[in-house]
């Protein structure tokens, strides 16, 4: 670990932090539908008539209230309705414009998943981009789904927390307002500020056919033939894929969708050619996720706890980042005649699967942010991390991507485990629990429940049946041994999460693992969303109770460590047995001189 | 319920429109207009021909150009197939694979780590100025150049920190190559 890699992580938190507070007041004015305190943004005069015109199109009364069940059934409506026409753009790409390399329609299965996966806002890839999806698909099938689930997750972390500050009230607010406001208002505007100066970096912005470069130095590849026999071709050429990459970027990021552009994601140098653009990805992942914190406390009307939630995020965040940074900057001890010291003139450490510009610590940086939110892009491969080091994005996900967390999606996770957390301090005094003036009750801690045990259901589940599965399951992995185990369970935990990174070296686009994968994906997504919900539209019901000398505060440091020792303590319970196995009895192996 | 059907149907064709085809279709227009050459990929050419993107690393095998990093994108540096090895720290196939780079590298003293091992892209453009001027006997004894001038061209060609501050200092193979070959001729 070196100073000047603290000072960039320093620095990155710093800016998170400020721009916390001003981006949370923008999505309070966004979201505000009482009309009586509702605050202009300085967008309204051009995106208010355009807003009208979509609703006038569409059929969409703005005035309308809608309960829980029917703001997720109108959620539920246009995720099916987006995910077939996704599923219909890759299957028909072989007759539509814009494909300039002539690919051929997606498989079926590649096809669904993929569908299923962008629709979920996982953005889990078993494709190779370049060689699969159309200029068109890309565009119109995938980058069209970074905005929409992005907006979708922001419109349910609104429904939430109008559940939690609402008094007797029967409703939500309305799914199509602020799918349009949180599109319009936030997504939109940003991302073309963003894929502009992601393109004045180098980040490419075309709608050309692949180029082919004449290479400087011609290469000899000596390849055995099917008969035994070596044979030499000659290499002069190199193609280079180009595409519409900067406008997918920007949002790809801000919506913490993830799915690369290219195979090899934000480690392609035309997906983030610098430095500059690396930490531009990295903050436009955590900018909107923060800001939620912030509107969190003004819209229940105590911004302190909205401050003691973003607290225990950072907490979370400092302790993954540190951990992953440690980890990557050991040696490999199975490499000899290798230098792997940190210099002036080097990052050192463990570069497989890390890219020269970025180094140790912004390619673990990046790790930790990723897996923090539900991104899920990668600037460098996770599964060629040390065993400490490629555990830290694995915990992170299986604690449920609430550390900043999805756009939206990290808010109501975290609010989940705020309702626990409450519980438990309740529990602890004796007294019926309440968060922020509400009972907490039976079916509130039920709802709750169910929303924490589906999630290591999905991921346990699948990757036993996986393992014992000799062809469909374990033939597939890159990696034997431990490895293979950490491969599997980061699978079904990127799925079900909804993150989308992967310990990608085995060959997930197999029927099985299509299919599973985006069986956990759809599941991962929706069985949640609907006790997330429940809990809302029950809370909005509730009277407020007077606070009183039993009212366990929530904006005070006790409540941060107590929501941090809950997630901590339900994440251990869950999954430490699986992760010994994995990464924790690789480490050891690695040190005792094994390989696989 | 049925009107939210239509209206998710409604809305889908709508926004559909304005975020898949108007919104890339938008920022291609500006940004060919603003950064011709960024948005094109930072294309290289000599003679008119295209030789590669300064973005994107190449392989180089001979003893008399700098090598860059071992690539798992396709047969080594195919930006048409991005990728990394992937392979786990315990994996056999890893360490022969670096142990082999290390005896092709080998000169003076224990090779740099990044000249070894292989980037998350496979189409890493850089080297660390460690592994750049660890090969600098090497090529100055194959082209008959002083050791000073091969190493005064390699420093000319490390690129700083961002605001100082960002990222890791590197080398463009490809350009610093190129550069080779241009002194070389001019001689």
């Amino acid at each position: 670990m070196s100073l000047n890699g603290w000072l960039q992580i320093s620095l990155f938190i710093a800016l998170i932090l400020l721009l916390a507070k001003p981006m949370g007041s923008y999505l309070t004015s966004v979201f505000d539908v009482d009309s009586k305190t509702r605050r202009r943004t300085w967008l309204d005069p051009v995106l208010g008539p355009i807003e009208r015109l979509l609703y006038r199109l569409t059929g969409v009364d703005r005035e309308h209230e809608m309960r829980w069940t029917e703001y997720a059934f109108a959620m539920f409506a246009f995720s099916a309705v987006t995910l077939v026409l996704t599923y219909g753009v890759e299957r028909l790409q072989g007759f539509l414009p814009w494909n300039t390399q002539h690919l051929p329609g997606v498989a079926s299965d590649t096809a669904l998943n993929t569908a299923i996966s962008f629709t979920t806002n996982t953005n889990w890839q078993s494709y190779v981009p370049e060689t699969t999806m159309s200029y068109l698909t890309q565009m119109l099938g995938l980058a069209t789904h970074n905005f929409w689930s992005a907006a979708v997750g922001l419109a349910l972390a609104v429904a939430f927390v109008r559940g939690i500050a609402r008094r007797e009230s029967k409703t939500l607010g309305n799914f199509w307002v602020d799918l349009t406001r949180g599109t319009l208002w936030i997504l939109v505007p940003i991302s073309v500020v963003f894929a502009l100066a992601l393109v004045s970096q180098g980040v490419v912005q075309n709608l050309r056919p692949y180029d082919h470069a004449k290479l400087v130095e011609p290469q000899t590849l000596t390849t055995t033939g099917a008969d035994g026999k070596s044979v030499s071709t000659t290499v002069t050429t190199q193609t280079i894929a180009q595409g519409p990459v900067a406008s997918q970027e920007a949002i790809k990021m801000l919506g913490t969708n993830g799915g690369g552009f290219f195979n090899a994601n934000s480690a392609h140098p035309f997906e983030n050619p610098t430095p500059l653009t690396n930490f531009l990805q990295m903050l436009s992942i955590f900018l909107i996720p923060a800001g939620l914190t912030v509107m969190l406390g003004k819209m229940v009307g105590s911004p302190k706890h909205g401050w003691a939630v973003l607290a225990a995020m950072t907490i979370l965040w400092f302790v993954a980042t540190f951990a992953c940074y440690w980890a990557e900057s050991q040696a490999n001890p199975l490499m000899h005649n290798v230098d792997q010291r940190a210099s002036l003139t080097m990052a050192g450490g463990n570069m497989e699967g890390k890219e020269v510009r970025f180094g140790i610590a912004n390619s673990a940086l990046f790790a930790a942010v990723t897996t923090d939110a539900s991104c899920g892009a990668v600037n460098s491969m996770h599964d060629s991390f040390t065993p400490l080091g490629g555990m830290v994005p694995m915990v992170n996900i299986l604690l449920g991507e609430i550390v900043f967390g999805g756009v939206g999606a990290g808010l109501y996770g975290m609010l989940v485990f705020v309702v626990v957390a409450v519980f438990i301090a309740g529990l602890m005094v004796g007294r019926t629990p309440e968060y922020l003036g509400k009972k907490i009750e039976a079916y509130d801690v039920q709802m709750a429940m169910l929303y924490l045990l589906i999630f290591p259901l999905l991921i346990l589940g699948f990757a036993a049946v996986a393992v014992m599965m000799p062809t469909n399951g374990v033939s597939v992995l890159a990696n034997k041994g431990p490895h293979g185990l950490s491969e599997v369970l980061y699978a079904y935990a990127s799925a079900t999460g909804n993150n989308g990174s992967a310990f990608a070296g085995s060959n997930w686009n197999t029927h099985w693992y299509n299919y599973s994968l985006g069986f956990a994906m759809f599941f991962g997504r929706f069985m949640m969303i609907v006790p997330m919900l429940a809990i809302a539209g029950n809370l909005a019901g509730k009277k407020i109770v007077p606070e009183s000398a039993g009212t366990f505060p929530v904006t005070t440091p006790l409540f941060t460590v107590l929501l941090v020792s809950v997630i901590v303590i339900v994440g251990a319970l869950t999954f430490f047995p699986v992760i010994s196995l994995g990464p924790i009895l690789e480490h050891l192996l690695l040190h005792a001189g094994h390989m696989f | 319920m049925k009107k939210h059907i239509v209206t998710a149907v409604l809305y889908t064709v709508v926004t559909g429109v304005l975020l898949g085809i108007v919104y890339p279709l938008a920022i291609t227009g500006v940004a060919q207009l603003l950064f011709p050459k960024q948005a094109d990929g930072e294309l290289l050419t000599k003679n008119g021909e295209v030789i590669g993107s300064r973005l994107i690393g190449q392989t180089f095998t001979g003893a008399s150009y700098f090598h860059g990093r071992p690539s798992n994108a396709g047969t080594g540096y195919d930006a048409g197939s991005s990728s990394g090895s992937n392979l786990g720290p315990t994996s056999k196939a890893l360490i022969d694979r670096v142990q082999a780079s290390v005896t092709t590298e080998q000169a003076n003293g224990a090779v740099p780590v990044d000249l070894v091992t292989a980037s998350g892209s496979g189409l890493d453009p850089d080297i660390s100025p460690a592994a750049a001027l660890y090969q600098v006997p090497r090529i100055a004894e194959q082209r008959k150049m002083s050791s000073q001038m091969v190493e005064a061209l390699v420093r000319g060609h490390i690129t700083q920190r961002q605001f100082g501050l960002l990222g890791e200092p590197r080398v463009n193979v490809l350009e610093l190559n190129l550069a080779l070959d241009e002194m070389a001729r001019k001689e």
